[in-house]
């Protein structure tokens, strides 16, 4: 097989496409960024797709090339863990509308030779599923062993099972929901109006003299990260306890451990993450609703599904509650399929899925070897 | 292959072969994994506590979190061949309801439950004056999680009032199945074959 011994190999294809899009236009070229560890057996059947999340990357278990850390989901990915880089062939791509790599509005429009911006068309959670089958479709494979995501990543997870249910033999969908509700809708439009609020910004077209609109991404990013977390999980990590000074200053520096730590995500993110994307990636989320494509019926999407399908969700997680898992298991059980679900207990909010927990690990290792063997 | 409780054995001999089983209160699995391997069942479970579904889901089982009192209106009418309800009714808040909702379910529903008419909890009862704590029901009266005890005359009456049709009786003393003379008062566990 290959004999690149790098973990990850950092690839990139150009698709002609073209790729036509729910808005109603087609996207051509396709670029995809994607990592893959492993070897694809013969037959080809042993193929694991992880969808990642709306800030996360095509970096699942390898360095970020930007950040210099570690890969963003190493305790399930990896020699010997649930997705068994010496057993599968995992596969991760940027989605369409990002900015590491893949196709998105500070990439070039071919038919301007300028950098897209706003003028990039508006995407859905199928568009990017999409894309991703026509890179499954370049590296020929035909069937997914099994195709994983958490959080948005798991809405591409869920909206595979129904776009390509012959393609796909298990999902995995962990700390996610078949459509995006009114509260998580509005903290994304708080994150749009942040980043549309700073003057630099100028209506997206901010890529020619490299001068982003960084704080209104800072403060959208430090928005967004609240809801990751949970009130017990702030309390136990930082409480009222001040950073670095003894007493209140009686100003507005960061006095609090809390706010020092979401200033340091806001400053940090912007250093590897477009702030247009972050406008394309939570629009596509918004828009997603499996029920609504089915006639408002989520159990009409998954009417005689043969995939095998595996939902997670945490006890502290207050954007993906439990109950839209639970929606999900119930329109998976009236349709029939073959459903497992378990809510994990966890002190840190949505952001558990992306923790070390040994109770994931477990349940996932034996939904995915129960799959090999059928 | 790991022994079955017997009230369990006793459900496995009588299930047929390649039939779709809806296990709720299925614990880790056990029943559902021994179908599954011994009769080609296809076996869903529905489980309460966390761990045993992980369990379950760790062995390869399709089993969802849930329970019986909130989540069985999601399942279509005679989805399953069988619906089995084991040592789960006497936890339910509305057991009549229950046993309805298996047979809109299942075509068939087994279900087994401790008996608490049996002689050793009348004799607790009558003697000890305490709340009964025996084998089948081990936990106090303040921390148990069976609510609505009931005893296998109560359930016949339940049987028959509901105009149910019973396919099949079977009773246990210990681990061992015992005649049908007497045993509201002999046997410690029954399991019901009922349709409708």
């Amino acid at each position: 097989m290959s004999e690149d011994t790098r973990f990850g190999l950092d690839k990139k294809v150009r698709l002609l496409g073209p790729l036509p899009l729910d808005s109603g236009g087609e996207l051509a070229p396709v670029d995809l960024a994607y990592e893959t560890y492993g070897d694809l057996n013969a037959d080809a059947s042993n193929a694991v797709l992880i969808c990642h999340a709306l800030t996360m990357d095509q970096y699942v278990a390898s360095k970020h090339p930007l950040t210099g850390k570690g890969g963003w989901w190493t305790d399930m990915v990896g020699p010997g863990k649930p997705v068994d880089t010496d057993r599968h062939f995992v596969i991760c791509a940027n989605v369409i509308g990002s900015c590491m790599g893949s196709s998105g509005p500070a990439t070039i429009n071919p038919a301007t030779e300028k950098p897209w911006g706003m003028d990039f068309p508006v995407l859905t959670i199928a568009d990017m599923v999409r894309a991703q089958a026509l890179l499954l479709d370049h590296l020929g494979i035909e069937r997914l062993h099994a195709v994983i995501g958490g959080s948005m990543g798991g809405m591409q997870a869920i909206n595979w099972t129904t776009l390509y249910p012959d393609r796909v033999k298990s999902a995995v969908i962990v700390a996610s929901a078949a459509r995006h509700s009114a509260q998580n809708i509005a903290f994304h439009e708080v994150g749009r109006q942040a980043i549309m609020a700073d003057p630099r910004w100028r209506g997206g077209s901010y890529y020619a003299d490299d001068d982003p609109p960084s704080s209104g991404l800072a403060v959208a990013r430090m928005a967004a990260h609240i809801t990751y977390l949970s009130e017990a999980g702030l309390t136990e990590k930082f409480g009222r306890r001040l950073q670095d000074r003894d007493s209140k200053t009686f100003g507005f520096d960061a006095d609090f451990q809390v706010e020092s730590y979401l200033r340091h995500q806001g400053i940090s993110f912007v250093d590897r993450f477009d702030a247009n994307s972050y406008l394309y990636i939570t629009r596509a989320m918004d828009y997603f609703d499996l029920a609504e494509a089915h006639g408002g019926t989520l159990a009409n999407a998954f009417k005689g599904s043969k995939t095998r399908f595996c939902l997670i969700s945490f006890d502290t997680d207050w954007l993906y509650p439990t109950s839209e898992s639970r929606t999900i298991v119930h329109a998976l059980n009236a349709a029939g399929a073959a459903a497992s679900f378990v809510e994990l207990s966890s002190a840190f909010g949505h952001d558990s899925f992306l923790l070390a927990n040994p109770e994931m690990n477990r349940i996932v290792d034996g939904f995915l070897k129960a799959g090999e063997s059928l | 292959m790991s022994k079955l409780r017997p009230d369990l054995q006793i459900i496995a001999d009588n299930i047929s072969p390649n039939a779709r089983v809806l296990d709720i209160g299925c614990g880790d699995g056990a029943l559902m994994a021994a179908l599954r391997d011994q009769k080609q069942v296809d076996a869903r479970g529905l489980e309460i506590d966390p761990a045993n579904v992980a369990s379950a889901v760790s062995k390869g089982l399709s089993v969802v979190q849930g329970d019986a009192d909130t989540d069985l209106s999601a399942y279509p009418d005679a989805s399953f061949d069988y619906a089995i309800l084991s040592q789960t009714l006497q936890t339910t808040h509305r057991p009549d309801q229950i046993v309805n909702e298996l047979l809109r379910i299942g075509k068939q529903a087994f279900v087994s439950f401790p008996n608490f008419a049996h002689w050793r909890v009348r004799m607790s009862l009558l003697i000890g004056g305490r709340m009964p704590v025996t084998r089948l029901l081990p936990q106090t009266w303040y921390d148990t999680p069976n609510i609505h005890h009931v005893t296998i005359d109560d359930f016949r009456a339940l049987v028959r009032d509901g105009e149910l049709k019973q396919e099949g009786q079977w009773f246990l003393t210990g681990d061992k199945q015992t005649g049908r003379g007497l045993a509201n008062l002999l046997a410690e566990h029954a399991v019901f074959l009922l349709r409708r």
